[in-house]
């Protein structure tokens, strides 16, 4: 899912890298707004999960192989905006092993960093809406938009070839070939999301950004020590 | 980013009422937090040097596809195709398991290192605009 430097045109290539800066922008000010002090750690944790996460590549077809992208998983653990921080480090980071082109650098973060991460959020919430409102249905909710952003990227990459490719090709034949052999790449990518979604709400459901709002009520029960508060002397004892 | 306060600070005494009851309760949430920070980061170090040698060396789909409709050879070579951990694999190692390993533990490092200080600055800049609600 790297594109190389060379595949895509300078001129398109540069336009993306304004598309991508605008969209990490944009996360930069929406997290920098939300973001409380103790997910900084948990946000760098999840980049070098996903760095880990994108070194497994496990083969999908003949003589193929595919690897996690991570984009909707890190928007699942730590929310969409620090999500696609994440990815877009894994991305910058990645450039020191020499993968993914330098020039294609914008390229590679509009696909895995803003349509998987931001759109593998959107997709997250609509499955979310989709199923009944309990924790179990986060990491189910997490593997179907992490199926989709498979494909979804790679006809990224497609638009992107259409736009600036430097061979003229039949776009009809190249955007089959990468949605197909991508949405088999979406089964890895919907099952690794999904397992490690539920380990991390099977620990520590409060830690999960798209599972927030269904265990918002835990924290107010487990307070022991407030019951001494004044406010509540009037109040019958729960045993 | 780990916490500039060391490891496991002993319990405040019990008699010290003066601190708030917040910042009390708060004390066992950070470590379990710290707890999850390392089983987390001991997993990803496990994937990334061991876990990564029985990876499919096989192309992935993008190089497969541009293999397929003849426009792989487009790709020119990376910038850095030189340096020491290019292609993911520390150069000057003999074991092919070693030195992808080895790569791996450095990139879930500097992964970590660049990631964390980057959301640092991002939670940094919150506080600059809004100081109220530090």
């Amino acid at each position: 899912m790297h594109i190389p430097d060379g595949f895509i045109d300078a001129p398109t290539s540069a336009a993306f890298g304004v598309v991508a800066a605008a969209g990490v922008g944009y996360a930069v000010r929406r997290a920098s707004a939300e973001a409380e002090d103790q997910v900084v750690p948990l946000a760098g944790l999840c980049a070098a999960f996903v760095f880990a996460g994108q070194m497994l590549n496990f083969p999908v077809a003949l003589g193929t192989s595919g690897h996690l992208i991570g984009g909707t998983l890190a928007a699942v653990l730590v929310g969409p905006w620090l999500g696609a921080i994440a990815i877009a480090v894994v991305l910058l980071v990645q450039a020191l092993f020499a993968d993914g082109g330098l020039t294609a650098l914008g390229l590679n973060i509009t696909n895995m960093a803003v349509i998987g991460a931001l759109g593998g959020y959107l997709l997250f919430r609509l499955a979310l809406r989709l199923l009944p409102a309990r924790l179990p249905s986060v990491p189910v909710a997490a593997g179907i938009a992490a199926f989709v952003t498979v494909p979804l990227a790679a006809a990224g990459f497609v638009a992107e070839f259409a736009l600036g490719g430097t061979v003229d090709l039949p776009l009809g034949g190249v955007l089959g070939s990468m949605v197909g052999v991508h949405a088999l790449i979406g089964v890895g990518e919907a099952v690794i999301t999904a397992a490690t979604v539920s380990l991390v709400i099977a620990t520590r459901p409060d830690l999960v950004y798209g599972a927030r709002h269904l265990v918002r009520q835990a924290p107010l029960e487990i307070r022991p020590s407030a019951v001494r508060a004044p406010s509540t002397a009037g109040q019958p004892a729960d045993g | 980013m780990p916490d500039p306060i060391p490891a496991d600070p002993p319990p405040p005494p019990a008699a010290d009422t003066a601190v708030a009851p917040a910042a009390a309760g708060r004390q066992p949430a950070r470590r379990a937090n710290r707890l999850f920070l390392v089983a987390g980061l001991f997993v990803a170090f496990v994937l990334a040097a061991f876990v990564s040698g029985f990876a499919s060396s096989s192309p992935d789909g993008l190089e497969k596809v541009a293999e397929d409709k003849g426009f792989l050879e487009q790709g020119r070579d990376h910038a850095f195709s030189d340096w020491p951990i290019a292609d993911y694999a520390v150069s000057g190692i003999g074991n092919e398991r070693l030195a992808g390993g080895l790569a791996g533990v450095i990139g879930v490092t500097i992964t970590f290192a660049v990631g964390g200080a980057l959301v640092f600055a991002v939670t940094r800049l919150r506080r600059r605009r809004h100081p109220a609600r530090t």
